[in-house]
């Protein structure tokens, strides 16, 4: 693939065992390539390794074997400059403000007074989070939480986002809406962006591509394209086509969901 | 309802007040036994006005300052070395735990014999009567950390230091407090306690002489400056606690 932005190559994660525990195989080994600027969405069964792929593409956690390579140079054991991550958990500072909070890597990294409060500015707005800007997490519902955690990663304008299930906490409704503010953010950024996911329906309305993982230890069965206009929104999910596309992905899915379940009882 | 509370408090307060005193003024508590309150608040007036008890005012929260600053940071420091030992910890858990079963009021004697009879057996009581509260509390604060807080420092790559400074001193800060609330109860107890048992000077001592030589109207004045002493501090640091559990969404 030109213009490879991310490159895994045959990468695989295992979990040292302890004294009376085997090691766990959790990921791999697999491949994978994201162009520049790709909204790529990871699904697959409970356990299989989604997240631990995603941290080891972070430089979270260190592969056992394989390499990572972005923008050329290799993710070792510390994240990259111009890798953003937004976790599934509430990652927000409840002793900062909203503004606080979305400056904080900001202020960390030596950025300038002015510079700062006008990448805040921007992203408190982008994010609409205007009315909240001085409102400390606590006050904020789980959705405009992790809106201020998007925030947080887009001030820093990474060249690559890291979602691991980012609106699992949320409801449908709030979820969808999410989704076309990612979907606008990945737009205006022109980041790559790589989704994790265990909705079919947010994969498959956010992603030019979906990865389909199996049961673990997690391996690629198949990557789906969904050939969706750059320009889209929610709206999408009343399209025939966008049944086609999550009834391919459940078709994937059904066996390894299985036997990821049978594995879990 | 905030306010609405705190009137009913201040209500129950009074009442007790009031009765103890209507209690007494009837003789249905003996002079003997105990003064009225309103007399008490006069002796403790001329008590603090005339300056006769200053010294050892002073002399008691010099030592409960000093016992109490080195329980925080010491405690802290060792509450923070523990929890990066998971192995030592295992170990030191259940000591923890069993603490404050033990009465280490025994060892007072002890400790005058080695140090002598000043101010430092005083301290090293309310030291080790406030250590270990604020190391059970570092560890519970630290235990609390979301892992997701230690992933996002490294996402902006910060070093340890800085995480520690911007991320996990402030995420573990309630309990850290509330650790620093109970040392302070119980530096409190552990330097006025011993004053009463053996020493020549402060609040404790002032009191228990006042008990032996039948003087009711210093010992309840003393009495209820050590209360009204405990209960300013223990107010301030609730309204500084409280504050900061509503920034945390925790209250």
């Amino acid at each position: 693939m030109e213009n490879a932005h991310v490159v895994l190559r045959n990468v695989s994660r295992i979990y040292p065992g302890g004294a009376k525990q085997p090691p766990v195989h959790a990921l791999g080994p697999l491949d994978l390539q994201l162009s520049a600027g790709e909204f790529f969405s990871v699904v697959g069964p409970s356990g299989c390794g989604k997240s631990t792929l995603l941290e080891v593409i972070a430089g979270l956690a260190p592969a056992s074997e394989g390499t990572i390579t972005f923008e050329g140079a290799p993710v070792e054991d510390s994240v990259p400059t111009g890798v953003g991550v937004v976790f599934q958990e509430d990652a927000s500072f409840p002793w900062l403000t909203v503004e606080d909070n979305i400056a904080f890597g900001l202020r960390r990294m030596g950025v300038e007074k002015q510079e700062v409060r006008r990448r805040v500015e921007y992203a408190v707005d982008f994010m609409g989070l205007n009315e909240f800007a001085h409102a400390y997490p606590a006050q904020l519902s789980g959705g405009m939480r992790q809106r201020v955690c998007i925030a947080r990663t887009l001030v820093m304008q990474p060249r690559l986002i890291l979602l691991d299930e980012p609106f699992g906490a949320l409801d449908q409704q709030t979820r969808l809406l999410m989704g076309d503010e990612l979907l606008r953010l990945w737009r205006e950024t022109g980041a790559t962006v790589l989704l994790i996911t265990h909705a079919l329906d947010e994969a498959a309305m956010l992603a030019d591509r979906v990865g389909v993982m199996s049961a673990r230890p997690g391996r690629f069965i198949e990557t789906v394209p969904t050939g969706w206009p750059r320009e889209r929104d929610s709206r999408i999910v009343a399209r025939p086509e966008f049944g086609t596309v999550t009834g391919r992905l459940w078709s994937l899915l059904r066996e390894e969901s299985i036997k990821a379940l049978h594995r879990g009882k | 309802m905030g306010s609405r509370v705190n009137v009913l408090r201040c209500a129950v307060v009074a009442s007790g007040f009031l009765l103890v005193e209507g209690l007494a003024h009837i003789g249905m508590i003996p002079r003997v036994m105990m003064i009225p309150p309103s007399e008490m608040t006069v002796a403790l007036v001329r008590l603090l006005v005339s300056g006769t008890m200053n010294a050892h005012i002073a002399l008691t929260l010099r030592n409960i300052g000093i016992a109490l600053s080195s329980a925080i940071v010491l405690g802290f420091a060792a509450g923070a070395t523990v929890h990066s030992l998971p192995r030592l910890r295992s170990i030191l858990d259940p000591f923890f735990a069993s603490y404050y079963s033990i009465p280490i009021f025994v060892f007072y004697p002890l400790f005058i014999v080695i140090f002598g009879m000043n101010s430092i057996p005083l301290i090293i009581m309310g030291f080790l009567s406030a250590v270990v509260a604020m190391i059970i509390n570092t560890l519970n604060g630290l235990d609390r950390v979301p892992r997701v807080f230690r992933k996002t420092t490294r996402v902006f790559q910060m070093n340890r230091f800085r995480t520690v400074c911007f991320v996990i001193l402030p995420a573990a800060a309630a309990h850290i407090f509330t650790g620093v609330k109970l040392a302070v109860a119980n530096a409190f107890i552990g330097v006025i306690a011993a004053e009463f048992i053996l020493s020549g000077g402060g609040l404790g001592y002032q009191i228990s002489f006042a008990y032996f030589a039948f003087d009711n109207k210093n010992m309840y004045a003393l009495i209820a400056l050590t209360l009204a002493l405990v209960t300013v501090i223990n107010l301030t640091l609730f309204a500084w606690e409280k504050r900061l559990l509503t920034r945390m969404g925790r209250r």
